[in-house]
């Protein structure tokens, strides 16, 4: 029932992934970093935590590849990395892309069963 | 449960850890919506997925117990096969079978069931996972039409990125 059309991706590093954004905080964390770079104590403050509880959320994050520390070694910001998010949202969507293609050749397959049916019903 | 939309309109839902369901409104009778869903004749006419592919081998013994066979093809030679078990036919109504993808997926269960309305058929297909690992692996969670709202906020970050 699945399409023939998925892109296959390691799944290691997509569980990684998931894994990563799975946590509203840190969804947060990225929805900031989007926004531009960020130093742990800036993007502590929004929330009600700890630093060592943000950077716990950081390295998670930084562990699937979603951040990277910027050069600034006094600051050491945090920077999106956006493409593995990026390959999680394409191969999301091209799963639903799929099968929206699939049932739209379906209503075709239909018009032309349903015209077939009805020239019958003529010649009878 | 799944909301069926307007005609032409797909939803997909994960109505407990281990199911996907989705759901499609087609303006025709169900007995040719089971036709053109069991006749492998016309299988290969629509269950293709994106452009590029086609299914050149489409074996159906349309019976408990008996086994379906897709394979695909794509234009630069690509092949991708698909198979499973029927476990239960009522015509034209409900089709229950196993499938399996490759030795690396976990075999599934899927349900298509047909409802018909005035003149216009609900298909409702449900695919049910041995375990929500097995299902949240093989679909990457985030399928579901408009995503849950983690995805929502990624597709605006996104968005931002862009």
């Amino acid at each position: 029932m699945r399409t023939a059309a998925y892109r296959r991706m390691p799944s290691d590093r997509l569980d990684a992934t998931f894994a990563a954004l799975a946590d509203p905080t840190r969804r947060a964390i990225l929805a900031r970093l989007a926004t531009g770079d960020a130093s742990v104590m800036e993007l502590a403050e929004p929330f009600d935590m700890s630093q060592p509880a943000i950077s716990k959320h950081l390295k998670v994050l930084e562990r699937a590849g979603l951040i990277s520390r910027g050069r600034d070694a006094q600051r050491r910001p945090r920077r999106l990395d956006a493409a593995p998010l990026r390959e999680v949202l394409e191969w999301a969507e091209a799963y639903r892309r799929n099968w929206e293609a699939n049932f739209e050749r379906l209503d075709d397959l239909l018009q032309q069963l349903k015209d077939k049916e009805k020239h019958r019903g003529h010649a009878r | 449960m799944v909301t069926p939309g307007r005609v032409g309109e797909t939803t997909f839902a994960t109505p407990s850890d281990r199911e996907v369901v989705i759901t499609r409104i087609v303006d025709a009778p169900r007995r040719l919506v089971f036709e053109a869903w069991t006749n492998p004749e016309h299988v290969p006419q629509w269950l293709l997925g994106p452009e590029g592919w086609t299914m050149p081998v489409c074996e159906i013994d349309l019976r408990v117990g008996g086994t379906w066979r897709y394979v695909w093809r794509k234009d630069d030679g690509a092949e991708m096969a698909m198979s499973g078990i029927y476990r239960e036919v009522v015509r034209p109504e409900r089709i229950v079978s196993t499938e399996r993808w490759g030795p690396e997926w976990p075999e599934t269960v899927n349900t298509v069931q047909l409802v018909e309305a005035a003149g216009r058929t609900t298909i409702t297909i449900t695919v049910l996972y041995p375990s929500k690992e097995a299902r949240d692996m093989a679909l990457q969670t985030g399928m579901k039409e408009g995503m849950n709202q983690g995805f929502a906020r990624l597709d605006e970050l996104l968005g931002q990125l862009a």
